[in-house]
């Protein structure tokens, strides 16, 4: 557990899960099971699991480099408010501000690399720790 | 071909290959592999192809499906096919906008629309 992400004040439920696509797939419905019990537009769910997809994705294939040995944490608080998710890997982390922006005219057709711009289109704020392992999305119910 | 459920639908209207999706989430890598594979091979086996590609059973996609449609376009272009995309809803249309993929992709709003552009 623990309260201390920017602007969090309520605790944060820790699931620890293999590195794997399937086994995410419970704290998922455990987290859109709130969102939709906490009264969120059908958008701003749509937001909140597509930016919770790219973020899990990222992790395992960037991050734990498709090592199904390896694990993630999701820590997650979803309250009327807002929603507050951080999904952290075991990789070596990245610096965010070195992806190459996909919506320029030379990267235009590159077929990767739009998975961090979706989820920051989507959240109302994205946060990387300081190494570069764990990213924290937060949606507000407005 | 892949194995299991088959992730698309293919049918024949005036020449053009019109292909539904039979996922309503196009999110996870293994079934995005899937799917590229299954048009890949379209493409490669009819030179010159028009493909439609219908997404009105389609309710989410991801960044890697995007991934997956950019690297088709390119091979449908290579093939000296057309690639064009119809019923795409207003959600997955705002993906589409903000990566800018709008101005990459020739999107109609509907397949007769589509269809009468081939």
């Amino acid at each position: 557990m623990n309260g201390t992400d920017a602007g969090q004040s309520e605790p944060l439920t820790e699931i620890v899960v293999p590195s794997k696509i399937e086994a995410t797939k419970e704290p998922e419905q455990q987290i859109l099971a709130q969102v939709a019990r906490c009264g969120y537009s059908p958008d701003a769910a749509f937001a909140i699991k597509l930016a919770l997809q790219e973020a899990v994705t990222n992790a395992i294939k960037h991050g734990n480099r498709n090592d199904p040995s390896k694990h993630l944490t999701l820590r997650f608080a979803v309250s009327p408010e807002k929603t507050v998710i951080a999904v952290a890997d075991e990789g070596d982390g990245f610096h965010v501000e070195k992806i190459p922006d996909p919506t320029t005219d030379e990267n235009l057709e590159c077929p990767t690399g739009r998975g961090i711009m979706l989820m920051r289109a989507y959240m109302n704020r994205v946060s990387y720790n300081d190494k570069g392992t764990e990213v924290t999305l937060v949606k507000l119910n407005e | 071909m892949p194995e299991g459920k088959p992730h698309l639908k293919i049918s024949r209207s005036n020449g053009v290959h019109v292909v539904h999706f039979a996922d309503r989430k196009i999110l996870e890598e293994l079934s995005i592999n899937e799917i590229g594979e299954e048009l890949n091979n379209l493409v490669d086996s009819q030179p010159g192809i028009k493909l439609l590609l219908n997404f009105s059973s389609v309710d989410h996609l991801s960044s890697a499906a995007l991934g997956m449609l950019i690297t088709l376009n390119k091979r449908v272009t290579q093939a000296n096919g057309a690639l064009k995309l119809s019923n795409i809803n207003a959600q997955i249309y705002e993906v589409f906008k903000i990566t800018r993929l709008n101005k990459v992709f020739d999107i109609h709003p509907t397949a007769e629309e589509a269809l009468a552009g081939f």
